[in-house]
């Protein structure tokens, strides 16, 4: 928690700004949806007007509050992606002839509404990145207890859609992964701040190129055993690409050795090759990449659909609610971007890359500006979670890679993956407020030494 | 660090751009082909959700408009006239695709194409089909055909333009266009069942014997390769004998008596000499059939489906020195010869412009909603058959076919008509021959170019009552053009 510095004054007048054109965006998108079926207003424009604005205003007023100098561009990029994801879902919803998805607009809105809530109360919570480090161990032990929670067999996991990653308790269903990797980026930052100069200096030399000792390389191979156990009992490429790819990243900027970007490259190759290999799941996944025409019936149907989904946007995009989109399968969640694809074409799809490159920029920044290694840890691996992600499913849907099922963050339908997202970026804000009281002068990193087990000091 | 978060930052842009790459290269290199994929019924779908651009006459009669309805649709397809356009209309239905101009300016009645640049300049609007149909030459083919099976064809001389284009039976598309899958299922299997093929497009889908009407490809032939003159004489005879047959012998409708000058011949319509000219033709008969497009690929109508080819003589059996019968009946229009009305239509053609078929079409112009031309349909040849000079001969020969001949009933005192009668025996014992009308009027400067046929309308015994029965109709609808 910091006062507010004139940098800070600029950006949350800049932040206040961007918030009337994010509002005019999304509600104006809803009313062109409407118009697209009518003559007139939707008569609940009022209610989407009030509520757009009035969530916005209390994510601003929360970093006014709680974190005055972050970045003024997070907010108003997460406000528009995730009113064009609402927007998306409305009006995939209102055409369904299934009855029984109507209320899911109303209910991604009123997980906005909480990941809002979630937004402000991480904020007020974590005051000074570095306060996780304490708790490091405590994300890890609880992060994979998530992460393999849908393991537990039934009535707690369950298997939906051939990948078992869903998790009941009681009433409610929910996706542990999507919080899990949050709490494992603070796991991994705190172990690599503590071990990074180990990590970096340790070495064994084979002929010319020098080689961490393989107790150093430990972690890494446990990682990759870690995401090889979530592909092949869970199913989910997904989330075991973006833990393995999140944590190589972070360790290559905790030690700066280029050698643990090559080594995790082989460990890479090697668990895709056994993946395709003996996993049949991504066998089919690989397969209908190839070639989605074979099989267009059956495994290549939904990228079949997509592409004609896409196709039929071409650059300008058929217009909001004059297209087809409902006609690719799981288009609310997966295949959200094949629906902005198709009503709002190239130039919409290209306009939603952009804005992840915004906050992937905005997220970056404060990385690099922030002077603790712990705070350029943690944002590096958040922002890594926000691209990779970004990139695994919209490089899927359009084929540019094979399709993997993880959500499109702040886009898809999903409660999970709303508030894990917005605790992300509430937690990149709040290094971001750090990194811009000391911008100009690297202070020399000083290594935060703790007990062993944090929460007991 | 920062230098290594750097790195990692680019590589993320990196991943970014190949998003950006991915995308264009679907939505816009990739768009056109995935949008024609046949399998993509997304596209199909919404063809039916918008409003389509009219269907008009040339005279601005509106035959077939999107009407707004309740059902999740939102757009009807209605055709006001039923049956009357719909060989040029064609329908548009969610189960059975679409025809005729529905399919073939298709991209128009949608509106721009969307993945192109232009659309951004272009908003979305859907175009209007002005077609080259006449309202009153329509309406007066099928008062003429009334309830006879058969096809009247009519053509503009200058621009090649279809004026009319009717046949019976016909279909009403309201029913293949309804939103009641149950409903167009129903009619169209049953008119698929109907043995009188209801939905056939008779006037450029369907062959028939040409009979006497091919005469006038015999007589250009003729004229052309120089075997024969106007007045070069035939014998006045009843029949002549087929050589190469024993015995059997070629007549003259009724076993009459028929011959004289080639004027004459043609005018009455001699079986008989134009099989003995057949004779003196030989082989230059196929090419000369050729050269009207008998036996060549049909003239790119912009219609769905295609026109279909029709048949020269048969030149796989032999050439004319090992089948003489066979040149002989073919250049009265029997035998081998096949073609459909337009075709017949386009082979009048070639007399009136003085020699020249054009390229048929049923465009006049795309229209925006405010009247706009944006396209208008191109004039151009499809082949060049015959000299000025002969065309002028076959032209007179044509008048005398009406003034004097077997095509009075098609005379009137307006105007003069040109043209040439058929009564064209199908080969099937006990069916009565189909009755044939080509010609053009006026005939010293053509406008318009006509061909009716009207199927088992003729009577065996008479080459008269072939003119009797199509003649009238073609003259009817040249008066409601020309009158």
């Amino acid at each position: 928690m910091s006062t507010i510095t004139a940098l800070g004054r600029r950006r949350r007048n800049h932040e206040l700004g961007l918030g009337v054109h994010a509002i005019a965006i999304v509600v104006g998108a809803y009313i062109l949806l409407a118009l697209a079926s009518g003559p007139n207003l939707p008569p609940e424009t009022p209610i989407i007007l009030a509520a757009t604005a009035g969530l916005y205003l209390v994510a601003h007023l929360a970093l006014r509050r709680f974190a005055p100098n972050a970045d003024g561009t997070i907010i108003p990029v997460v406000a528009t992606l995730n009113g064009l994801g609402f927007v998306a879902i409305s009006r995939l919803v209102r055409d369904s002839d299934i009855k029984s998805v109507h209320h899911l607009a109303t209910v991604q809105a009123t997980w906005t509404a909480l990941g809002v809530a979630i937004f402000v109360a991480t904020l007020a919570i974590v005051r000074e990145p570095r306060m996780l480090v304490r708790y490091r161990y405590t994300s890890a032990f609880v992060g994979g207890v998530l992460l393999l929670l849908p393991l537990v067999p039934h009535p707690i996991g369950e298997t939906i859609n051939g990948a078992r990653i869903w998790a009941k308790l009681g009433p409610i269903s929910f996706q542990p992964g999507e919080l899990a990797k949050v709490l494992l980026v603070i796991f991994f930052a705190g172990y690599l701040v503590d071990r990074r100069e180990l990590l970096a200096e340790g070495t064994r030399k084979f002929g010319p190129i020098r080689v961490p000792a393989f107790r150093h390389l430990a972690p890494l191979l446990a990682v990759w055993a870690l995401s090889i156990l979530v592909l092949v009992a869970e199913q989910d490429l997904g989330s075991s690409l973006l833990l393995f790819s999140v944590f190589v990243a972070m360790l290559f900027v905790a030690t700066n050795r280029p050698i643990y970007l090559a080594g995790s490259a082989v460990l890479f190759g090697a668990g895709a090759l056994f993946a395709y290999k003996l996993v049949s799941h991504v066998r089919v996944r690989v397969d209908t990449w190839i070639d989605p025409w074979h099989q267009a019936q059956t495994g290549g149907y939904q990228i079949i659909q997509s592409w004609y989904a896409f196709a039929a946007g071409g650059l300008s995009g058929r217009g909001l609610g004059l297209g087809s989109p409902d006609k690719v399968p799981v288009a609310v969640s997966d295949f959200i971007l094949a629906a902005i694809g198709e009503e709002l074409g190239l130039l919409g799809t290209i306009a939603v890359v952009l804005l992840f490159l915004l906050l992937v920029g905005a997220g970056f920044r404060a990385a690099i500006d922030h002077p603790d290694p712990f705070a350029k840890l943690l944002a590096t691996g958040l922002t890594v979670i926000i691209g990779v992600q970004a990139f695994v499913i919209i490089g899927g849907v359009t084929r540019l890679i094979p399709l993997t099922g993880v959500t499109l963050p702040f886009v898809s339908y999903g409660g999970s993956s709303l508030l894990g997202n917005f605790i992300l970026i509430a937690l990149l804000a709040r290094v971001s407020d750090g990194a811009s009281l000391a911008p100009q002068q690297q202070q020399p990193a000083v290594p935060v030494r703790v007990a062993a087990w944090d929460g007991v000091s | 660090m920062n230098r290594s978060i750097r790195l990692v930052g680019f590589g993320v842009v990196v991943l970014m751009l190949a998003l950006v790459a991915q995308l264009s290269y679907v939505q816009l290199v990739r768009a056109k082909a995935l949008n024609a994929d046949p399998n993509n019924f997304r596209v199909s779908r919404h063809d039916f959700v918008h409003a389509r651009g009219n269907i008009l006459t040339s005279d601005g009669k509106v035959i077939a408009l999107s009407k707004r309805v309740p059902d999740d649709l939102k757009y009807l397809r209605v055709y006001p006239y039923k049956g009357l356009y719909a060989q040029v209309t064609g329908f548009e239905s969610l189960l059975y695709g679409a025809t005729g101009v529905e399919s073939s300016y298709n991209s128009a009645l949608l509106g721009h194409d969307l993945s192109t640049v232009q659309s951004l300049l272009h908003p979305n609007t859907t175009e209007n089909v002005r077609t080259s149909i006449d309202s009153r030459a329509q309406q007066a083919a099928a008062d003429g055909l009334a309830n006879r099976r058969g096809s009247v064809v009519v053509l503009d001389a200058q621009t090649g333009g279809i004026v009319a284009m009717f046949s019976n039976p016909n279909y009403d598309p309201n029913d293949l266009s309804t939103h009641d899958p149950a409903h167009a299922r129903s009619v169209f299997e049953a008119d698929q069942r109907n043995p009188a093929n209801p939905m056939l497009a008779r006037t450029y889908r369907e062959l028939y014997p040409p009979g006497s009407t091919f005469k006038i490809v015999t007589a250009t032939t003729g004229l052309r390769t120089g075997v024969v003159n106007l007045l070069s004489p035939f014998p006045v005879v009843r029949s002549i004998p087929l050589p190469q047959t024993n015995g059997r012998t070629l007549s003259n409708f009724g076993h009459e008596l028929c011959g004289g000058t080639l004027v004459e011949s043609f005018a009455q319509s001699c079986n008989t000499s134009f099989g003995k000219l057949a004779l003196d033709i030989g082989d230059a008969l196929t090419d000369g059939a050729h050269d009207f497009g008998f036996g060549t690929p049909p003239p790119p109508l912009d219609l769905a489906p295609a026109m279909v080819e029709s048949q020269g003589p048969n030149t796989a059996r032999g050439d004319f020195a090992h089948n003489e019968p066979a040149f002989m009946l073919d250049a009265i229009g029997q035998n081998d010869i096949v073609t459909t009305p337009l075709q017949m239509a386009l082979t009048a053609e070639a007399v009136a412009t003085g020699g020249r078929i054009l390229v048929p079409h049923v465009l006049q112009d795309i229209e925006t909603n405010t009247g706009d031309v944006t396209r208008r349909a191109a004039t151009t040849t499809w082949r060049t058959v015959m000299p000025q000079p002969i065309a002028t001969e076959l032209n007179s020969m044509m008048v005398q076919v009406v003034n004097d001949g077997t095509g009075t009933p098609a005379k009137v005192p307006e105007f003069q008509i040109a043209g040439k009668t058929g009564t064209a025996e199908t080969g099937v014992p006990g069916e009565q021959p189909h009755a044939w009308f080509v010609g053009f009027a006026p005939a010293a400067h053509p406008r318009y170019v006509v061909a009716v046929l009207v199927e088992h309308g003729g009577n065996p015994n008479s080459e008269v009552t072939g003119g009797a029965i199509a003649a009238p109709i073609a003259r009817q609808v040249l008066q409601a053009l020309l009158g």
